[in-house]
């Protein structure tokens, strides 16, 4: 097993990968390079598969066909260099951890079976912990937190899993001010490591000021490439259809408040 | 009060009751946090029950019914890991099944045996008092056993219980480590049987920790305290029996049950009259 240093950002690439969720073809042929350290959003209507593509790249789901490669090695190679926040945190908030045991979690990885955290380790979960502004929660229970000092505990937690390669799924959705600030200041400090980061968000805005890269898809990839080279009507309408909506001074409007129901968009497709 | 605890001790059936219900009542609270914490009460229950085959068949056979639980749990656990993977049934649906045909089968054996009423009644509520030291020594080796997989694979079982994405990204072997906490759980069941009998192991797995999930913030403090009580309503209940003259097992849970009243009603954190008055 390969341990490459993580002074190296990680490069992504996916080749013509085929995804399938409960049965379903949720993703087809979808193709795109990231290079070292870049910032991608990822944006798609509802049901466009962009959990799905996370879920793949950190091999949570299976691969129907396609390979997914980080550092040139396919996907099990790395244990320890992908971090993967998802977009409701599947876990009970009543769980007796405090954030400090959280957050200790992505230590976890990095550890031998029988080994026990060292020194190092509880200093990293430090660094994390005062890097996202929570080091005054540490020793309370996670279920005493608001929702977006949740969020930030399992930002705290993707930092200590030091990764080369972090995947966000909406961490800008349904959470306060000054959690989506601290997320953006997350990704500037990413940026000065060189951690290569993909973003899934509804926020077209965001992705086209703060990001690389936009990376467009509906199932299959509509386009990928600067904000500006994929940002526009065509690629858009293509992407979102009949929930975009052109002003006549050019100002684009995606409607995403009342997203079709999974089930049909699925039926629409076979 | 000092005579009051130490007469019943001079019975060498009693010192062994005592220490084997102490034992079998902190391994039970320490699983228990994870049978709590999971949502495997049910299982808790069907595992108990579905050791009465095993239990029945070493019986007939003058073979160690400790032997015969243990093996019966082990099937029983693979199997019901067997029939719900792939989502093909839901668990609770392979549990449901399982349990009712096993505790079936066992009463069917049982029913063969011609002092059926008394065998019974200490396969079901325990025996506490005839605790030989064989079975003192299996409980003993069992127990720490089973302390000690707790304890190297703490932080496995946390990750397992508390998020299993995480754990998938991590590359733990999801599936296998859930397999050894069902096999750890069935381990702890079997010990129960000679002090709490099948039909109130599930009480000793669940009523301490549920009780100390009200009380502790982090999960090692939860086995603790969790344990503590165990350890405690173990030998409160053995008292109560010797001198009330009731089944052992009852007079265990329901000490235990009562701690679990107090402080349900009571604790600091988040006890139902203290939220009133808040």
């Amino acid at each position: 097993m390969t341990n490459p240093s993580p002074a190296e950002p990680a490069r992504l690439d996916v080749e013509s990968i085929y995804v399938a969720y409960n049965g379903t073809p949720a993703l087809r042929d979808i193709t795109f390079q990231v290079p070292h350290g870049a910032r991608v959003a990822v944006i798609g209507p509802n049901g466009a598969g962009k959990s799905t593509l996370f879920r793949a790249l950190v091999g949570l789901l299976p691969l129907q066909k396609g390979r997914v490669l980080i550092h040139g090695l396919t996907l099990g190679h790395h244990l320890d260099c992908v971090a993967y926040i998802p977009q409701r945190e599947e876990v009970d908030w009543r769980f007796p951890v405090t954030v400090r045991d959280v957050v200790l979690m992505g230590r976890y990885g990095r550890l031998g079976w029988l080994q026990r955290p060292s020194l190092s380790d509880h200093m990293v979960v430090r660094q994390s912990l005062k890097q996202m502004g929570i080091v005054n929660l540490a020793d309370h229970s996670i279920g005493d937190l608001s929702g977006g000092e949740q969020q930030r505990v399992f930002l705290a937690r993707a930092l200590a899993q030091e990764p080369h390669i972090l995947l966000m799924d909406e961490p800008f959705t349904g959470v306060d001010m000054t959690t989506q600030a601290a997320t953006l200041d997350l990704l500037d400090q990413l940026r000065a490591n060189k951690v290569t980061v993909m973003v899934s968000t509804h926020d077209l805005n965001l992705a086209a000021g703060r990001f690389d890269a936009v990376l467009l898809i509906n199932k299959r990839l509509i386009a990928y490439g600067t904000p500006r080279q994929v940002l526009v009507q065509e690629n858009l309408s293509r992407a979102f259809g009949p929930q975009l909506m052109v002003l006549p001074d050019g100002t684009m409007l995606v409607d995403q408040c009342c997203p079709p129901d999974e089930g049909i968009e699925s039926y629409r497709e076979t | 009060m000092i005579y009051w605890l130490l007469e019943p001790l001079t019975y060498s059936f009693m010192q062994r009751g005592l220490l084997a219900a102490v034992i079998v009542g902190i391994l039970c609270a320490v699983m228990g946090t994870y049978v709590v914490l999971r949502g495997m009460a049910f299982l808790g229950d069907a595992m108990a029950h579905a050791i009465l085959p095993g239990v029945a068949i070493a019986y007939l056979l003058h073979g160690n019914l400790l032997l015969g639980a243990l093996a019966a749990a082990a099937v029983i656990a693979l199997s019901i890991g067997f029939f719900s993977r792939q989502g093909t049934i839901k668990e609770d649906t392979a549990i449901g099944i399982l349990f009712a045909a096993a505790l079936s089968l066992g009463v069917a054996l049982i029913s063969s045996i011609q002092t059926y009423a008394v065998d019974l009644s200490h396969i079901l509520f325990g025996n506490i008092l005839g605790v030989s030291l064989n079975d003192l020594w299996l409980t003993v080796g069992l127990g720490l056993v089973i302390l000690l997989a707790v304890g190297l694979a703490y932080k496995q079982f946390l990750v397992i219980s508390f998020d299993p994405v995480l754990a998938a990204t991590l590359r733990l072997p999801v599936e296998l480590l859930r397999n050894f906490m069902l096999l750890l759980l069935a381990l702890t069941v079997v010990v129960s049987l000679q002090t709490v009998g099948v039909g109130l192991a599930a009480a000793m797995l669940v009523t301490p920790a549920a009780t100390a999930y009200l009380l502790a913030r982090r999960l090692w403090s939860m086995m603790v305290v969790s344990a503590l009580i165990g350890a405690i309503s173990s030998a409160a209940g053995l008292y109560i029996s010797y001198y009330l003259n009731i089944v052992s097992g009852s007079a265990i849970v329901l000490f235990a049950t009562l701690i679990f009243l107090l402080v349900f009603l009571f604790n600091p954190r988040k006890g139902l009259l203290r939220r009133r008055k808040a």
